[in-house]
């Protein structure tokens, strides 16, 4: 219901607001667009009887059924083989991956079918394919791992990586109704420690491609995204405190298509850029948008473009190996001070 | 035994003429260089896809192989749409972007395959899918040669199709060859219907060269499949004549192997089982055989006439709706309206 419509029909017009959760606005998206679109629906691993690894799907299958709640066997690729034919028919599957690591066996038909297939015939794949991303739940080197650099350098692929509840509601929301193949990261260490007061009574829906101010700043831009919006938020609090310095926090939302013209404005401005993200360094994201800030921005730059990431190593176990591994506050602290001083 | 009326039989053996014919055209065109990439020939084998094809209704869905020429003509595929996508020329199926069966069209019910092998048939297994999810008794086919039944991928499409109880007919086509290696080995297996076991399904071998005998084992399976009885595997035994590709002589062959498989030849096998049985008559066929000549000169002289497409088509369509968008990489700046970043254009 509009603000519009409630007026006129005399009713409350304040917004009702729920504690929800990251993991709980996944939910919520997914849940609603069953609820009123009947060509959604989910395939995966463990993702009916058991309610997904993380529960994310708890309770979907006595709601929607098994003819829309699909337990697959482990079988990666005809997962998603099976959501890009049945796509093709005019359905929207959402592909669960019970680890997003667990999206290497199906590498092949997301690059090459799922992406390629509109552009060489034609007939497109609405479909998404989402799963716990990210470090810091000492998983180990298969449980913990960012992989959006894998699909970085091909074209036809969306990539979404929320960081906070709304945005993860929002996003999902968008990606369902996307007529292309979208990516879907959630990061599985802000499940639960994620939580905002979001509105029952209005539809969320963010639209992909849009980056998000995440903390208005004019001495430093910090491009990141994901869980590192967290980290580089705490980072910008203490600088403010101990410094006085403020650094404006881009928080990008979608990966592909990348907002450049939001990273570029902002750097216009500040004229110092950190960019800030948890996949390894080699060939991450952050080369692309220093790339594009060469090429965009060079003149407007005070300071050399700097990155902090996660080590080019495969991600640890053991708390303190794993710890050392994944970019903290502190390092993006002592980052944004070499480049206020710069 | 089939059950096909007369005309029935002589549209079989149209299609096996049409597709010899049409590859015949193809590899002349290769030789005169009017075909951009490689050439992949279906000779000796043409029954088992056309066969096979015969089985469906008009709302079933197909998936080829590269080599299955014959069941795309049988889907109402035109011939010169065909030669349009290996020419490359504007207005092919794939507009230029991709060669060969990689095609798909809705309305025929094809879905295209791409080069890792196996692939569509997971993707086949999604159209399956959503024909069960509608409660529609359509059904799905799709094809695996000996080698790329070995995929990763198509073990796992045929245990999906299998576990989930889909309507697919696959087409084990056993044609002794991958690209250069022998079947012996790409699978360990003697008969190569034994494959069947590992995933429960109900599984049949039948003369790939004998086009009734393909149609009947096709027929029977996509009857299964349309009560809701879920997927078959048919292993068509037959044999490449040919090389890979126009590129490959085919020198690890032996020739003897040639020489006896020849004599199976499964157009000339059911030319003479026509005029032995009595269904046609010599001059019957010397008609369809001079229509499918005037086809295909019309189909060659229409593709040549056609022409290559436009190098900006490059940029459109690899997402919904941006037909007329400019990437990043064709820009020469960003911003024209900052002077810093103006340059010469």
């Amino acid at each position: 219901m509009t603000i519009e419509s409630r007026e006129a029909s005399g009713q409350d017009t304040r917004s009702h607001f729920k504690e929800t959760t990251y993991l709980e606005a996944i939910r919520e998206a997914m849940w609603e667009e069953m609820k009123t679109d009947p060509a959604v629906f989910i395939m995966g691993e463990d993702v009916g009887a058991y309610g997904g690894a993380f529960k994310v799907t708890e309770g979907f299958l006595d709601e929607f059924g098994s003819s829309r709640v699909i337990d697959t066997p482990i079988s990666e690729a005809a997962i998603v083989g099976a959501a890009i034919g049945v796509a093709h028919m005019g359905f929207k599957p959402i592909v669960e991956m019970q680890f997003i690591d667990f999206i290497a066996p199906a590498f092949d038909m997301i690059v090459n079918f799922a992406a390629k297939v509109r552009y060489r015939t034609g007939v497109g794949a609405s479909l998404v394919i989402r799963g716990p991303c990210g470090g810091g739940a000492h998983s180990g080197p298969f449980h913990s791992q960012n992989v959006e650099s894998y699909f970085a350098n091909v074209a036809g692929l969306k990539m979404v990586a929320p960081a906070t509840a709304r945005d993860a509601k929002g996003l999902l929301r968008a990606a369902i109704r996307d007529p292309d193949p979208v990516l879907y990261f959630e990061h599985k260490f802000l499940y639960r420690r994620v939580k905002e007061m979001l509105p029952t009574d209005e539809e969320i829906l963010v639209p992909l491609g849009v980056a998000r101010t995440h903390r208005t700043g004019s001495d430093l831009t910090v491009v990141t995204y994901g869980a590192m919006v967290h980290k580089a938020a705490d980072a910008a609090e203490r600088i403010a405190e101990e410094d006085g310095a403020q650094i404006e926090i881009l928080d990008l939302r979608t990966l592909r298509p990348l907002d450049s013209e939001a990273i570029i404005q902002s750097v216009r401005r500040t004229g110092r850029v950190l960019i800030v993200h948890e996949a390894p360094r080699f060939g991450g994201f952050a080369g692309e948008i220093t790339a594009q800030l060469c090429e965009e921005a060079f003149e407007f730059l005070d300071a050399p473009i700097r990155r902090v990431t996660a080590l080019d190593t495969p991600i640890p176990y053991s708390p303190p190996l794993e710890d050392y591994y994944l970019p903290q506050t502190d390092d993006i602290v002592k980052a944004s001070r070499w480049l206020l001083a710069y | 035994m089939a059950s096909l009326t007369r005309e029935e039989l002589r549209d079989l053996y149209r299609h096996l003429l049409l597709t010899r014919g049409l590859e015949e055209r193809l590899e002349r065109l290769f030789k005169q260089g009017q075909i951009v990439g490689g050439l992949y020939r279906s000779l000796g084998q043409e029954a088992t896809a056309v066969g096979s094809a015969f089985a469906l209704g008009d709302d079933d869905w197909l998936a080829p192989s590269i080599r299955d020429m014959g069941a795309l003509l049988v889907r109402g595929l035109h011939p010169r749409e065909m030669l349009l996508q290996y020419m490359a020329r504007e207005g092919s199926l794939c507009g230029g972007k991709d060669n060969t069966t990689h095609f798909t069209i809705p309305e025929l019910g094809l879905l295209g395959p791409i080069s890792p092998l196996g692939t569509q048939l997971c993707v086949l297994n999604g159209v399956a899918l959503a024909f069960r999810l509608r409660g529609e008794p359509r059904v799905c086919m799709t094809y695996l040669g000996d080698g790329a039944s070995r995929t990763g991928a198509s073990h796992e499409g045929l245990n999906f199709a299998a576990v989930q109880r889909l309507p697919v007919i696959v087409i084990l086509e056993h044609n002794r060859w991958a690209f250069a290696t022998r079947s012996e080995r790409e699978a360990a297996v003697e008969d190569w219907v034994d494959v069947a076991a590992a995933y429960g399904v109900p599984a049949a071998s039948v003369d790939g060269n004998d086009v009734l005998a393909v149609y009947d084992a096709a027929r029977e399976a996509v009857e299964r499949a349309r009560r809701g009885e879920g997927m078959t595997l048919i292993v068509a035994e037959t044999y490449r004549m040919i090389g890979h590709a126009q590129h490959d002589p085919q020198h690890y062959v032996p020739k003897e192997e040639l020489l006896e498989w020849r004599g199976r030849d499964p157009l000339a096998r059911f030319q003479s089982y026509l005029l032995e049985s009595g269904f046609e008559s010599r001059a019957a066929l010397a008609v369809v055989k001079e229509g499918v000549r005037t086809l295909l000169d019309t189909a060659v002289d229409d593709a040549l006439a056609a022409l290559m497409p436009e190098p900006e088509e490059a940029l459109a369509g690899t997402f919904a709706g941006d037909a007329a968008a400019v990437p990043w990489t064709r820009r020469t700046h960003v911003y024209p309206d900052l002077a810093h970043s103006a340059m010469p254009s």
